[in-house]
């Protein structure tokens, strides 16, 4: 094999740790694995640092045009680099999803998306996920390289990373039109009263729950429980509760003892974030919903009902 | 302004989704709709045309089976003013790669200066089609968009990412992808349900949708399917069905046996 490249990527300068499992994950293969890191005035030390997460080398671009978080010169950047080689990696994110499905079209390149698992055989790279709401495992091959997109949370970080890789700097060539979509903002995530990755219990509010004015119910049925109020993405970007309650790709990823989803659909978005909670409950009126496929108890039914009554229950024993 | 909004037919929620194990390919044969990330896409165009944003005309554009053909008429009850479909035995087999290259290749004719996608498809849940169709179309791309405005002859999008919210802004000609989060789609009227068998619906080949056929279809797939295997097996969890809110007790009791309260 030419080789494995793991795009690695870092948000001004904090590294991912979707990348960075990624990284480790292809160290494990065997044979040499080169990162790359795309930024303005990159650090050379902090580049190699890489080296104690798997890296074998890592490949700099560094360019004032790559200062943004934008993905579309992140593709112009890493294109001569990944021509070389037998695949790309890329872990889970969205800056990361948009560089891969990006860099595939360019190049010509299949690619894998929610990827759990990542071999080697027949001199290629394999490629396993979970399909059709997690009820088959497919794997998947490809004819030239391979570009590969992790699902969240499937590949963990080398805890204990020590050792350097040497570091080499690309050339880089921008596009005018990769450069066309600016910044031209942020809204950092404010500072949580209660942060939802420490609690026991957590009771969730999906959209099933119909409008921000059902939340209270929510709330009410987090305090009789002794828990904590958590949300997904869908309703956290309509406004109903802040980022900081979210869990899921974008948000926080919990393993809290009790997990009740309250009219929760449970996309893949929001299931990496959640699914190592010790005991799920899941109360959604629609049978079909994802959530139900892996629910320890499902409730069939509607949850602006079920959830008063459940309060109750809790507070009368 | 021009807006095209690429749509899909994916099998229906209530179908039971399953791979065909002669081809590895997902099986079709049962009911099937317009994906339902898409009418966050379809209704996010008929807002821009709303609010008052000079738009001559939304065409939704499919590459799928002759069948999509419904999907698309839906598409136009909800405010397309026309429909594309690319259908061709040629493309059945392609992956995400050679459908990006025939969306991207059909978007181009459009003369549509906004082409919106829905953040995902609900059968493959990969949501990459808006980054890749924007390499080829070479226009700037802003992904899972919670929140679109356009102004003048640019577009400012917020999105959420890993650290919060960001602002993008990018000049038109521009690709999107919408969250699902962005709106609440309409339900179409009757009225509209029945204006849309009206409106066009063109249907193209591969040829003339000037696909490239060496990237599409089986042979032209860079990514295959090499085995399909159960997940490891999970113990089944325990369904109850809730009448008027009488599962509480329930729930309580089994909670109360695990230790759990």
């Amino acid at each position: 094999m030419a080789g494995i490249l793991v795009y690695v990527h870092h948000d001004e300068g904090e590294l991912s740790p979707q990348g960075l499992g990624v990284l480790a994950k292809a160290a494990s293969l065997g044979g040499d694995v080169t990162a790359f890191l795309a930024g303005s005035g990159v650090d050379d030390a902090w580049a190699g640092s890489l080296g104690g997460h798997g890296a074998a080398k890592v490949l700099v671009a560094d360019d004032p045009a790559l200062a943004g978080g934008l993905p579309q010169p992140v593709v112009d950047a890493i294109e001569a680099s990944a021509r070389e080689a037998d695949a790309v990696l890329f872990g889970a994110g969205v800056v990361s999803a948009d560089v891969a499905a990006g860099l595939a079209a360019r190049i010509g390149a299949g690619i894998a998306c929610e990827t759990t698992e990542i071999a080697l055989a027949d001199g290629g790279i394999l490629a396993t996920r979970p399909a059709l709401g997690d009820t088959v495992m497919v794997e998947s091959g490809f004819r030239g390289t391979g570009i590969v997109l992790a699902r969240a949370n499937a590949f963990p970080v080398n805890e204990s990373p020590s050792g350097t890789a040497p570091v080499e700097r690309v050339a880089v060539d921008v596009k005018p039109w990769s450069q066309a979509a600016t910044p031209a903002g942020r809204e950092q995530a404010e500072a949580a009263g209660v942060d939802i990755t420490e609690a026991d219990i957590l009771v969730a509010v999906g959209r099933g729950m119909g409008g921000p004015e059902n939340v209270p119910i929510v709330e009410e049925l987090a305090k009789a429980i002794g828990g904590e109020v958590a949300a997904t993405r869908a309703v956290v970007d309509a406004g109903w509760v802040p980022y900081s309650m979210q869990v899921g790709q974008t948000g926080k990823t919990v393993s809290p003892k009790l997990y009740i989803a309250c009219g929760v659909s449970g996309a893949i978005q929001h299931k990496v974030g959640m699914a190592n909670a010790g005991t799920i409950v899941a109360i959604n009126k629609d049978p079909n919903a994802p959530i139900h496929e892996f629910a320890d108890v499902s409730v069939i039914g509607d949850a602006l009902t079920i959830i008063p009554k459940l309060t109750d229950a809790l507070r009368n024993r | 302004m021009n807006i095209a909004v690429c749509v899909k037919e994916v099998p229906s929620g209530t179908s039971h989704k399953r791979l065909d194990p002669a081809t590895n390919r997902l099986d079709r044969s049962g009911d099937s709709e317009l994906n339902p990330f898409d009418l966050h896409a379809l209704e996010e165009a008929v807002r821009i045309r709303e609010g008052g944003a000079d738009v001559g005309e939304i065409v939704a554009v499919c590459m799928g089976p002759p069948s999509a053909q419904r999907a698309l008429q839906k598409a136009l009850a909800l405010g397309a003013d026309r429909a594309v479909l690319v259908s061709d035995e040629s493309l059945a087999g392609s992956d995400i790669g050679g459908t990006a290259h025939v969306l991207a290749a059909v978007v181009a004719k459009q003369d549509a200066e906004l082409v919106i996608l829905g953040q995902q498809a609900a059968d493959a849940d990969c949501y990459v089609m808006a980054a890749a169709v924007a390499d080829h179309l070479e226009r700037p791309v802003v992904t899972q968009v919670a929140e679109l405005t356009v102004e003048g002859a640019g577009i400012r999008a917020k999105r959420q990412a890993e650290h919060g919210y960001d602002v993008i802004e990018a000049p038109l000609p521009a690709v999107v992808s919408v969250s699902d989060a962005i709106n609440t789609p309409r339900l179409p009227s009757i009225k509209a349900i029945m204006g849309a068998k009206k409106k066009p619906l063109e249907t193209l080949s591969a040829a003339d949708a000037g696909v490239d056929s060496g990237r599409v279809g089986e042979s032209g797939a860079q990514s295959f399917v090499r085995s399909v295997v159960p997940p490891a097996a999970k113990s089944a969890g325990v369904t109850i069905e809730d009448s008027g809110g009488d599962s509480a007790g329930q729930v309580v009791e089994i909670l109360a046996g695990k230790g759990l309260i």
